[in-house]
């Protein structure tokens, strides 16, 4: 991260996902896990100990039939910047495990570093970092095709999406080989963005005109989960239908139609 | 922790708070020395006098 | 058989009767001493906390032991610093409680953390923008600042004080505690605060979170006051609990009734603020955050509205009313009334401002996640009340804890 060049503008790794177009079949979790060297259990009935980096949360507009609609929502590390770097999560690590990049605009988290406080956790609104409450069991023979670009995590510590860092890593090394100074739009790709069927999720450069994602953030229809915290996340979410962009936020009654804050 | 740590920046928070951390750790290790010094030459002075209450 | 290691002066039970007691505190502490190693050598699976619950049982433990530790810094900051003479006779016990609440509070958190090994990183790695460093760095000193305070204690032993060194260190140490007391409260001050500021900062947490000056919401401040406020009724009712136990009056009522006085108007004061600071939070930051405060309170199985009124009316405003007035503070009743009252009150915010944070969903589309703890965390919990049970009964049995005990219950 040092070795990023100087004179190049910062990056901002984002997502923008739409949500009319997700269809809630679990794709990118699967790929996510499977890319990340997630660990499972062998009894994942219980859900608030599964860890998913990528989670999709369903929820309906609560109106009964024929006005039920439904909602799916794919929700990853949302990469806050908060004020000036300072996502919920970074200020309060005690002992420096998780860091805002300001170069890529990606939280990154040290396993090594981390002690297992949770007190991230405990900041995070949406939930998206989990807790390694046992160690990895890879069933016989799965350690000899787990990915070799990310380490697992013994039990004790934290872990969280990382915008499939270790593809910057790999895309920034192969940019470096062809002597190119900036990374290709499809050189780097998360693998949930990869193995959504339906292409829902679109990840590149927020900051860079030429990428996707810096157009369909602007969309009138685009919006953020929790605005209104300050979190200033990189995953912005599209969707057509009113009642779901009402649920990204918390409005008292009188305050829909959107406030500007 | 200390200035050759890898997160170390001369920082008004560093300085601050590692800065406070330090002169409480400085006055206690100090108060302590103090007490087992005197202690020491309380013993080889032969005090003879006793001392006037403990509170 | 152990009369010899007895303080002049005063009376104490068997030596068979008191084993009998440490056998069964003892056998307690050991079913915690299990739990603590099924938790160390198996995990933190051991627990029911998860993902939505990472700080539970233990945290608020933690939060509430060092509340009510305040007691130790509190009533060294009067004695020492503002001269409050007759309190030297509630001091020792002071510190004794302080001492046990936070070794406690830090053999929790070894407890707690998932890479217990790891524990130092967050002295060597330290991020000082963190709420929970300040709060690791200065339980740590203060820690070593009680230890400080009891050593003379221990050093006043019949026998330990007949050898000249330690006679003449503790008399040395006595000299200069006010330096000590004085340093315990600069950092008590901090880490009471900076628990608060753990909850205080999550601005992603909009139950917790709070506005506040420069860096601190003001639930740093609050933590800290309370803790002032609410430690001293913990002293008191230990205090109140051992006269019950060893059947003999201990301290002289004039220092009881000064302590509860000066609390109960650091309780009133703190009550005060606490109700302006929530009307605020539920008036104004709140609904910044587009939240009405009854979110905070209702579509759940547990928490509601009677919660704050347990914490604030019955565990704030009606133990400062008891004990600010004269008639309250003499009337042995209604003064262990508040003293419990304001224990349950502190322990009921602590527990607010931890569980119920981590309770309260946030994204508009989650869910409430409620939570009881397993048997380990529970063990656990309870192995540090053993623990503290047993150095009392160690410390009051050999050391000359309360200076007015001898004249109180003299020896024929």
């Amino acid at each position: 991260m040092k070795q990023e060049q100087g004179h190049s503008k910062a990056k901002k790794f984002g997502m923008v996902i739409d949500l009319d177009l997700c269809t809630g079949c679990g794709s990118c979790m699967v790929a996510c896990m499977a890319e990340n060297n997630v660990p499972f259990k062998e009894d994942e009935t219980d859900k608030l100990k599964s860890i998913t980096w990528m989670r999709i949360f369903k929820f309906s507009n609560g109106k009964t039939y024929p006005e039920t609609d439904v909602c799916y929502l794919p929700r990853p590390c949302q990469h806050c910047e908060g004020h000036g770097g300072h996502s919920p999560c970074v200020s309060v690590c005690p002992a420096t495990a998780t860091d805002y990049d300001a170069h890529t605009g990606i939280v990154s988290q040290i396993y090594t570093r981390c002690f297992g406080c949770r007190y991230c956790m405990g900041s995070c609104p949406y939930k998206a970092r989990y807790f390694n409450w046992f160690d990895p069991v890879w069933p016989d023979g799965m350690e000899q095709y787990l990915s070799p670009d990310v380490s697992p995590r013994m039990r004790g510590v934290v872990e969280k999406c990382s915008f499939c860092y270790h593809r910057y890593q790999i895309a920034k090394d192969k940019a470096h080989y062809e002597g190119q100074t900036e990374i290709e739009e499809d050189a780097y790709q998360t693998a949930c963005a990869q193995a959504c069927p339906v292409k829902a999720i679109t990840f590149g450069d927020l900051n860079n005109h030429s990428h996707a994602v810096s157009k369909l953030k602007n969309q009138p229809n685009a919006f953020r989960l929790l605005e209104r915290l300050g979190t200033n996340t990189k995953v912005y979410y599209v969707s057509g239908r009113e009642w779901v962009r009402r649920a990204g936020d918390n409005y008292l009654k009188a305050e829909w139609p959107k406030k500007t804050s | 922790m200390f200035p050759f740590n890898f997160e170390w920046i001369w920082d008004m928070s560093h300085i601050v708070f590692m800065g406070g951390l330090w002169y409480a750790l400085t006055i206690l290790g100090l108060g302590m020395t103090y007490c087992i010094i005197k202690t020491i030459f309380d013993i080889y002075k032969g005090d003879s006098h006793h001392d006037q209450g403990h509170h | 058989m152990d009369s010899a290691l007895i303080p002049n002066g005063v009376r104490r039970c068997s030596i068979n009767k008191f084993m009998i007691a440490l056998a069964i505190a003892g056998a307690v502490l050991l079913w915690g001493v299990y739990a603590m190693f099924l938790c160390w050598f198996k995990g933190l699976n051991q627990t029911n906390m998860n993902d939505y619950y990472g700080f539970a049982l233990w945290i608020w433990a933690d939060l509430a032991i060092i509340a009510l530790g305040g007691g130790a810094f509190f009533t060294g900051f009067l004695r020492y610093i503002m001269g409050k003479d007759e309190l030297k006779n509630i001091i020792n016990y002071a510190v004794l409680i302080g001492f046990i609440c936070y070794s406690s509070a830090l053999l929790i958190l070894a407890i707690d953390i998932g890479q217990p090994l790891r524990g130092w990183f967050i002295f060597w790695h330290a991020n000082v923008h963190s709420m929970l460093t300040e709060v690791a760095f200065c339980l740590t000193c203060y820690f070593m600042v009680l230890t400080i305070e009891y050593i003379p204690l221990i050093l006043e032993n019949k026998q330990i004080d007949k050898v000249p060194f330690f006679h003449h260190l503790s008399h040395n140490m006595h000299s200069v505690m006010a330096v000590f007391a004085a340093t315990g409260a600069f950092l008590s001050f901090f880490h009471q605060g900076s628990l608060g500021g753990v909850a205080g900062v999550l601005f992603g947490r909009p139950f917790a979170f709070r506005e506040g000056l420069f860096i601190w919401p003001w639930t740093f401040f609050l933590f800290t006051w309370s803790a002032a406020a609410y430690g001293p009724c913990f002293t008191l009712m230990v205090t109140k609990i051992t006269e019950m136990v060893t059947k003999k009056k201990l301290v002289k009522d004039n220092v009881v009734e000064l302590l509860a006085k000066i609390s109960g108007w650091m309780m009133a004061t703190y009550i005060i603020a606490k109700i302006i600071d929530t009307y605020y939070w539920a008036n104004v930051t709140a609904p910044s955050l587009g939240f009405n405060i009854m979110h905070f309170y209702s579509n759940n199985s547990f928490y509601g509205l009677w919660i704050l009124f347990l914490e604030i009316i019955l565990g704030g405003v009606v133990p400062a009313a008891i004990l600010i007035t004269e008639k309250g503070r003499k009337n042995s009743l209604a003064r262990n009334t508040a003293f419990v009252l304001a224990v349950i009150g502190v322990c009921v915010n602590r527990w607010v401002m931890v569980l119920q944070v981590m309770a309260v969903p946030v994204m508009s589309f989650d869910t409430w996640a409620l939570y009881y703890p397993s048997w380990q965390e529970v063990a656990t919990t309870i192995l540090p009340v053993a623990y503290g049970i047993i150095l009392i009964m160690i410390s009051y049995r050999y050391l000359p804890i309360f200076p007015q005990e001898p004249e109180l219950n003299p020896v024929d």
